[in-house]
């Protein structure tokens, strides 16, 4: 049994605009230790996904499944919930500077969080495991910074802390929801770092969120590619980075500079912008930014199906043009020539 | 720390200075002599230059500034033209009166305030956010002197409780118990009127904080949900209410006097009403004087206080 599993997720809120569709039928699951990339431009889904299954999105419409040790998150009581989080799964949040409660200090924050789950743990017990946690986050004198409050730690130090504060009650899920992107470079391969070598030493399963291939090109086992509220392709990292099949993935290996699929190191967008999730697009849900883009695409959605074995991709090319290279190149524009589409197959 | 509390305490004395010194000049500036209006009409002009001497008033100009600004600082406010008292007794013993009354309202409408505040925010679009509102509106739209009337009307005659009473203000240390009977309908009174304002302050604050990610992280910690509002949202919010409430008090001394002239309370409000009545010039400008020392006195606590809640703003 898988740790997490979650079955067609689907996420959609009222607005006055009309309904967002922000997730639009999700299925992945991971297992102990592992850890899964999902990657995906903004807006397409990522963190409503991932704080849905925590329960942190209020007013969303939320249907399917995601069994955590067999048990649905989904169908849970608020009571139940609050008690899977921090002992069973926890969070690290995009934006450090605005995740930890600035009137308090980043001790505190910490014991809080141990004792309300904990309750029997003294404080003074719970402050030394704090000024620990700090200590092996790498907060230089940690028992003198566990008394500072977060506007006196640094943007990475304060990510370090949320590490800490997640890593507390040793939980068996850390979801990481682009927890790199808010620092600057240097800071980013320290903290990318400091979570890889954490993961492995606590053997906890790491749900790492981001929009740039290149974070998780050396971390991640599996990598979901979300586009629209959909997954799009999803496989193995070594699958993802040599043999993609989604024009889509293509478009963002490209877009790493120097990545697998960079060309002399240059950062090549994708043209166009991320479609309206309240009116999605009509059959491929990329067709209007695609290069590829064929009759079918535009009338029929494509189905997640095996491209090659665990590799699944929605996208109605050949199943055999897979790669960035020549040969699938031409592959492909042959079946875009003649207007092949490979239903049924 | 220190350093910032001197500098607020030398901008309140600035402030201060600055009233004192408005206040000389309105002092001489007025179209009637002061010696003539103690005089009176009818007095002879050796009287009038007895009075004017007597007052000093014929001394240079700066020397008479400098007597006024030490006998201010000293306390020392002048004389009524009515009742030939002290000022600074008048308003001793007009005092107590008013700041009961200010201290006790302040009390119900900070509780009151928050309390509906963070059930409406809370409870957004809810009936109980609905009901508030309309309370909101309710006493943001009564005028003072109809609420003061209302009160006592609907409580005593209405309702039936005549515990409660209407009269002259009691002191609390002769008769606790008749203090409370008279003071608690201006209290409601006075509390009803600028409650409205804490609800939707409290109400704005909570839900801006309400949407900040760290109340996301205290939720993603899996607090309860009575300590992800309370503890991490209600104390993020505070702070500009807290401030508000400083700076109401303050101002609040000596303009209460709808409220003790309805329900017949002999405070600072009253004072300032018959003072006004009888052109009794030193005692308007002595409770000036003291609003705006409890002005700047409330100023410097909130100052003080607002970096004690936010350990951001503690420059050291
Ligand atoms: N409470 C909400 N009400 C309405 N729409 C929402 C709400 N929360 C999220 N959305 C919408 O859902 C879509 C998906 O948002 P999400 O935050 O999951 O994107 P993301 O993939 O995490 O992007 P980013 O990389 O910018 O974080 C967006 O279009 C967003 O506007
Ligand atoms: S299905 Fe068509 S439009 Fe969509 S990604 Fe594949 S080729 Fe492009
Ligand atoms: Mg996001």
């Amino acid at each position: 049994m898988s740790l997490l599993e979650v079955t067609d997720l689907k996420v959609s809120f009222n607005t006055s605009d009309g309904v967002v569709q922000a997730v639009r039928g999700m299925t992945f699951s991971i297992d102990r230790g592992k850890t899964l990339g999902i990657v995906g431009e903004s807006g397409s889904g990522k963190s409503v996904s991932t704080q849905t299954l925590m329960g942190l999105t209020p007013g969303a419409k939320v249907s399917g499944q995601a069994l955590f040790e067999g048990q649905d998150l989904l169908s849970m009581t608020p009571d139940q919930l609050r008690r899977i989080r921090g002992p069973q799964i926890s969070m690290i949040f995009q934006d450090p500077l605005s995740s930890l409660h600035p009137l308090y200090k980043v001790g505190w924050q910490i014991v809080e969080m141990i004792r309300a789950h904990e309750p029997n743990v003294s404080k003074a017990d719970a402050r030394k495991r704090a000024v620990e946690l700090l200590g092996m986050v790498g907060i230089p004198q940690p028992d003198r910074r566990v008394d500072d409050y977060p506007h006196q730690f640094s943007g990475g130090m304060r990510q370090r802390a949320m590490i800490a504060m997640a890593l507390a009650l040793n939980p068996k899920l850390i979801i990481a929801d682009e927890p790199t992107t808010a620092l600057d470079a240097t800071v980013q391969a320290q903290i990318l770092d400091l979570m890889l070598r954490l993961q492995r030493e606590f053997d906890t399963a790491l749900i790492m969120i981001t929009h740039d291939l290149g974070v998780i090109a050396d971390l991640a086992d599996d990598v979901l590619v979300m586009y629209a509220g959909k997954p799009v392709e999803q496989t193995d990292r070594r699958s993802l980075y040599y043999r993609s099949h989604h024009p889509y993935s293509a478009g963002l290996l490209r877009s790493i500079p120097s990545g697998a699929g960079g060309r002399g190191g240059r950062l090549i967008p994708i043209p166009g912008q991320p479609p309206s999730l309240i009116s999605p697009p009509s059959g491929c849900s990329f067709h209007p930014r695609c290069p590829y883009v064929m009759d079918t695409c535009r009338v029929d959605e494509p189905p997640l199906r095996e491209v090659a074995a665990g590799h699944g991709s929605a996208c109605w090319l050949p199943k055999d043009a897979l790669g960035l290279g020549p040969e699938a190149e031409q592959l492909r524009e042959s079946a875009v020539a003649e207007g092949r589409t490979e239903v049924g197959a | 720390m220190f350093r910032f509390i001197i500098r607020r305490l030398l901008f309140g004395i600035l402030v201060l200075w600055l009233v004192t010194t408005t206040v000389f000049c309105l002092l001489h500036i007025s179209p009637t002599p002061v010696e003539k209006m103690i005089a009176g009409p009818r007095a002879s002009a050796a009287t009038v230059a007895l009075i004017r001497h007597n007052l000093g008033l014929d001394r240079p100009f700066l020397v008479q500034y400098w007597s006024f600004l030490k006998d201010t600082f000293t306390g020392d406010l002048g004389y009524s033209y009515v009742t030939q008292a002290k000022v600074s007794s008048i308003i001793a013993d007009r005092l107590p009166a008013t700041l009961w009354l200010v201290l006790g309202a302040a009390v119900l409408w900070f509780v009151g305030g928050i309390t509906t505040g963070v059930l409406s925010a809370t409870k957004a679009r809810s009936l109980l956010d609905r009901t508030s509102t309309g309370f909101v509106l309710l006493g943001l739209s009564i005028p003072p002197f109809l609420m003061a009337l209302l009160l006592p009307f609907l409580f005593i005659h209405e309702i039936g409780i005549t515990w409660f009473q209407t009269g002259q203000y009691v002191s609390p240390f002769e008769d606790p118990t008749l203090f409370l009977q008279r003071m608690i309908l201006p209290w409601l009174a006075l509390a009803f009127l600028i409650v409205a304002t804490y609800t939707r302050l409290t109400r704005g604050s909570m839900m801006d904080v309400l949407g900040e990610d760290y109340i996301r992280t205290a939720r993603a910690k899996g607090l309860s949900e009575r300590r992800v509002i309370y503890r991490h949202g209600l104390r993020a919010a505070l702070t500009p209410i807290v401030t508000q409430f400083g700076v109401d008090i303050g101002a609040l001394i000596g303009s209460t006097i709808v409220t003790e002239k309805v329900f017949g309370l002999q405070g600072i409000g009253q004072l300032v009403y018959n003072s006004i009545v009888k052109g009794d010039t030193p005692v308007i400008l002595g409770v000036t004087l003291l609003t705006a020392l409890f002005v700047v006195v409330a100023n410097l606590i909130v100052d003080i206080g607002y970096s004690f809640l936010d350990p951001r703003v503690r420059v050291d």
